[in-house]
């Protein structure tokens, strides 16, 4: 495998619905793809199946080593936002003034606003030195700062060589190749 | 990242109410006087008997806030992500679990002991047995919360899950077969991070 993410002939159930099948696609360094498609036609179910997280009814995924953000803060709310990112490592300092919460630092993670918890969970992606990104929503709760800085993130890592996948019904900031589900 | 998991659980333990299944294990080992009478040799000869029941009762407090708020957050996807399998987490919680669980439980059982009138060989045989059946406890009690992590009534479901499973470790406990006791544990210490794992791996939605 070339690229950081494959899917080959996969095929998607859940609860006894096929949610998508024969679904190919593949992603390589400095690619960008984002999902689309109406609620419940299974983008978050995809990006937890890129990330391994779900098993595909049918077909082969391969992936390179991953970072996801996703709805789940999975942070501990009673620590210091700078000692939760630390606790998954990499380059956290850097993240988070990339994601410009590097002044909250020294706050505890169950004081943040959604908004900043949002940047948090994105911060951990980008402290992760991962090749490839899964967003699940990533521009949910984030104001417009909050996008700019995503797209920064973002654009930064395709120029490292690295792929992104987002799952959003919402415009994400610069050029993306587009995966409509549910149609 | 195992001994990360260890460190942070510990932390959330000690910080948390690590001290609440304690004091049921002694709020327990002080109702026996009241309800068997103040003879002190029939408390003496039920003593043993009555630490374990106590012990496995207070062993049950913790279960729901051992899985179900780290898988509900998020927390076990992102330690598989970052390479930990199901098995290696359910060690780690395991471990803490025991170290928050234990220690603090063979403590307990001095005062506890001293109500119910035993003397300080009962005592050491009895907090051997402890020592050796606890792990077992620690492992069963997260393999039932991993088992009823997200479902409604998760608590009492546990309950009735544990219990019969503790029977042997109770027997053998109780009765001081050290050997045939820690058989028992080590079969359940074992086994319990694969069946953990496993309902981990299917409670993802």
């Amino acid at each position: 495998m070339n690229g950081l993410l494959k899917f080959s002939n996969v095929t998607l159930r859940r609860g006894g619905n096929v949610l998508f099948e024969k679904l190919d696609l593949e992603l390589g360094p400095g690619e960008r793809l984002q999902v689309t498609g109406p609620n419940g036609s299974g983008k978050s179910s995809l990006i937890r199946l890129a990330a391994g997280l779900l098993q595909p009814a049918r077909g082969q995924v391969d992936r390179a080593p991953l970072a996801l953000a996703d709805d789940h803060l999975a942070l501990d709310r009673e620590l210091l936002l700078r000692n939760a990112l630390g606790f998954w490592g990499g380059a956290v300092e850097q993240a988070m003034v990339a994601l410009h919460i590097d002044h909250l630092a020294e706050v505890p993670v169950r004081l943040l606003s959604s908004g900043q918890l949002k940047r948090a969970t994105l911060a951990r992606v980008a402290a992760s030195r991962a090749p490839l990104w899964l967003l699940d929503e990533p521009l949910n709760g984030l104001d417009t700062d909050g996008r700019k800085r995503l797209g920064g993130a973002v654009e930064r890592h395709l120029e490292n060589g690295g792929a992104v996948l987002a799952a959003s019904h919402q415009q994400l900031g610069g050029e993306w190749r587009k995966l409509e589900l549910g149609r | 990242m195992i001994a990360a998991l260890i460190v942070r659980d510990l932390r959330r333990g000690f910080t948390g109410a690590a001290w609440l299944p304690i004091a049921f294990f002694l709020l327990v080992a002080t109702l026996m006087p009241f309800a068997i009478g103040p003879d002190a040799k029939l408390l003496a000869r039920i003593g043993p008997g009555a630490l374990w029941i106590a012990a496995l009762t207070a062993a049950l407090l913790p279960i729901e806030r051992l899985i179900e708020p780290d898988r509900a957050d998020g927390m076990l996807d992102q330690l598989a992500l970052h390479g930990l399998a199901e098995e290696s987490i359910a060690f780690a919680k395991i471990a803490a679990h025991w170290l928050t669980f234990a220690p603090l439980l063979m403590i307990a059982a001095i005062p506890a002991s001293a109500l119910l009138a035993m003397d300080g060989a009962a005592l050491a045989r009895t907090a051997l047995a402890l020592a050796i059946g606890t792990p077992a406890l620690a492992a069963l009690a997260v393999a039932v919360a991993a088992v009823t992590a997200g479902l409604p009534r998760a608590g009492s479901l546990a309950g009735l899950l544990l219990l019969p499973l503790a029977v042997p470790l109770l027997i053998f406990g109780a009765a001081n077969a050290l050997l045939l006791e820690a058989a028992v544990s080590l079969l359940l210490t074992a086994g319990a991070p694969f069946v953990a794992a496993a309902a981990i791996r299917a409670s993802r939605t």
